[in-house]
């Protein structure tokens, strides 16, 4: 099994909405906006591809950083970002369908921002 | 401009047993803006990976999607491989491949049914049912499930097949393509359908690449985006035709699944043919650390599982990119001036599957 | 184009067979390798708890102390797990589906096995 190196891009909140602009430019397909919890910060993986060729671009957040919207570039981008708000509680400025939380309807709030849960050996119900 | 008018459709509506709610806004009859809202059976799977070793994760991975179930199994899998730079057994692969395949018959016939059903032509429901039923038989007699397959694992698969089964697979093909033969020249020449499908749900070649649209609803625009391509598992050693179509109408989607039907019996010929003899599974030790994006061609489209793992029995996140989510803003492109009565037909005509969208 | 393309199909269909069968006058298709619900052999469980560490679902629970081993039915979602992982090989799977029940409820089976009297020590069995 032979499978391309996936590159990732670390940038800074600032750069995004240039960096979104320039993938859009070159023709580039939004794969998915996907958010990860790393401690107490959050991870937002932005993925692209064109003709199989796949790249990532990602900033690292704390909680309260407001984040901009790339729904002017990809308006497909609604459904990651409302999902981002709805399970991890980020907040994204500019939605074009903002369903301020009601995408999601989940019994805990946020549910995804909560703290990982440790299992240990022989811990059943 | 006459007055606007909101017609609710869904969670529950006859054509779809899934819960999705569309708030229609109507002028008349055309509809003008559509507003989608999921969100009714989220379950949290990706949360559950914090509590679940990687190992067994696997049978919660593949109970993401009740339809193409080996497929979320096999692809979690080869990503977990690809962290942990497992070389997996060439017999293995090609067997993810032709219950891959498989899957991709079983799905692509129910959705024809369900298809037929949505315009209202219950014997053909009937008759693609019929058909999916030797699919689900054949998984049945080599996996012991019928839809749930259960036979991925990390480092291979649970099952082999033999080779007399594999031979006997092959001539049971066979019948299979002369059904489905028999079933799509219905489905893409009766003149009652293709009058109720040809120009219903337009949506252009741009708009489907720019809005995200995966798998036949972007092959029926004519954007020809087949993950398979990328060579994933044994696909590098198969010949893979792309099918596409290039009107972007109901009826062109449900061409691409129509001939897909027939591409994957060939593939699974052509694995049956270079499958070769040896173990179909590795021994595993130590737990991942690093990251990985599986992408895979699932019936509905491309597949995204991204793994993290921190070196522990615990990953730190899957999340699961299925194809319906990104295949919901090109829906609502396509619903925007339509008739009130295609709506359904439509809907449809995306492969909507609610469960595994919400996770 | 064609008209009557389906008329073909119905017509032979209506000549034949159906193709469901009367379950449940008649018994429903299975295969050798169906997987229907976990069994175990009481005389030959050795309360090790592997098929307790290795169940996805946490379905089943093994007691050394009261020695038995039960399962919820209704946790169980029948993935092979402890059948494939159980190092003396007590628990098999049945074709049979589980039958529908009114409410949950735990199956619960006392184990019999004992453990050999050896009077050397190797070949003792983990416990």
């Amino acid at each position: 099994m032979t499978m391309q190196p996936q590159v990732t891009t670390n940038i800074e909140v600032g750069q995004l909405i240039g960096s979104v602009e320039r993938f859009r430019n070159e023709g580039y397909r939004l794969v998915q906006i996907g958010c990860t919890k790393v401690g107490d910060l959050y991870e937002i993986n932005y993925s692209f591809d064109k003709d199989y060729h796949f790249e990532n671009i990602r900033i690292t957040i704390g909680g309260s950083t407001e984040v901009p919207s790339i729904s002017g570039m990809y308006w497909n981008s609604f459904i990651y970002e409302n999902e981002m708000h709805d399970l991890f509680g980020i907040q994204v400025r500019g939605m074009n369908i903002d369903f301020k939380g009601t995408l999601f309807r989940t019994a805990v709030k946020y549910p995804f921002s909560q703290p990982p849960v440790t299992v240990t050996k022989g811990d059943k119900p | 401009m006459s007055k606007q008018i909101i017609v609710p459709f869904g969670p529950q509506h006859p054509v779809l047993p899934e819960p999705i709610h569309l708030d229609l806004v109507l002028e008349d009859e055309k509809v003008v803006d559509v507003i989608p809202s999921i969100g009714y059976i989220h379950r949290g799977f990706e949360k559950l990976v914090e509590k679940r070793e990687f190992t067994e994760y696997v049978y919660v991975a593949e109970r993401t999607c009740g339809i193409c179930s080996f497929i979320h199994g096999a692809t979690y899998c080869q990503g977990i491989e690809q962290i942990m730079k497992i070389e997996v057994p060439e017999r293995a692969q090609y067997l993810r491949v032709i219950w891959s395949e498989f899957s991709r018959l079983h799905s692509h016939l129910l959705w024809l049914g369900l298809f037929a059903d949505s315009f209202g032509f219950e014997n053909l429901f009937m008759g693609a049912w019929k058909t999916r039923e030797r699919v689900l038989d054949f998984m049945e007699e080599t996996t012991g499930g019928r839809v749930i397959q259960g036979t991925s694992k990390i480092g291979g698969v649970r099952r082999d097949i033999s080779s007399e089964r594999l031979d006997r697979m092959v001539k049971d093909l066979d019948v299979l393509d002369r059904e489905m033969k028999e079933l799509t020249t219905i489905f893409l020449h009766d003149d009652s359908i293709r009058h109720r499908l040809r120009n219903v749900g337009t949506i252009s070649r741009e708009d489907a690449y720019h809005l995200g649209a995966v798998g036949p609803t972007a092959r029926g625009s004519g954007v020809a985006v087949d993950l398979r391509k990328t060579g994933y598992g044994a696909y590098d050693r198969l010949n893979v035709p792309v099918v596409t179509d290039s009107c972007g109408d109901c009826l062109s989607r449900c061409t691409v699944r129509a001939k897909e039907l027939f591409t994957s019996t060939d593939l699974i010929r052509q694995a049956a043919r270079k499958i070769p003899d040896g173990p179909v599974d590795v021994k595993v030790t130590g737990a991942p650390d690093g990251e990985y994006f599986m992408r895979a061609e699932q019936p509905r489209g491309e597949l995204v599982h991204y793994l993290k793992g921190n070196g522990t029995k615990f990953l730190v996140r899957s999340r699961i990119r299925t194809p319906t989510l990104t295949n919901i803003p090109p829906l609502i492109k396509m619903l925007a001036g339509c008739d009130l009565a295609d709506v359904p037909v439509i809907v449809l005509s995306i492969d909507p599957c609610i469960s595994c969208t919400e996770r | 184009m064609a008209f009557f393309e389906m008329v073909r199909t119905a017509l032979r269909t209506v000549m034949q067979q159906p193709v469901t069968i009367l379950y449940p006058a008649q018994a429903a298709k299975k295969t050798p390798i169906s997987r229907g619900h976990v069994m175990i052999d009481e005389s030959r469980c050795i309360s090790c708890g592997t098929c307790q560490r290795k169940c996805p679902a946490q379905a089943i629970i093994i007691s050394k102390e009261a020695k038995t081993w039960q399962i919820d039915r209704l946790r169980c979602v029948v993935c092979n797990s402890c059948v494939d992982t159980c190092p003396v090989k007590c628990l098999f799977m049945d074709t049979q589906y589980t039958a529908p029940v009114t409410a949950r409820s735990v199956d619960l089976i006392a184990i019999t096995y004992v453990k050999p009297p050896k009077p050397e020590k190797k070949d003792e069995p983990a416990q």
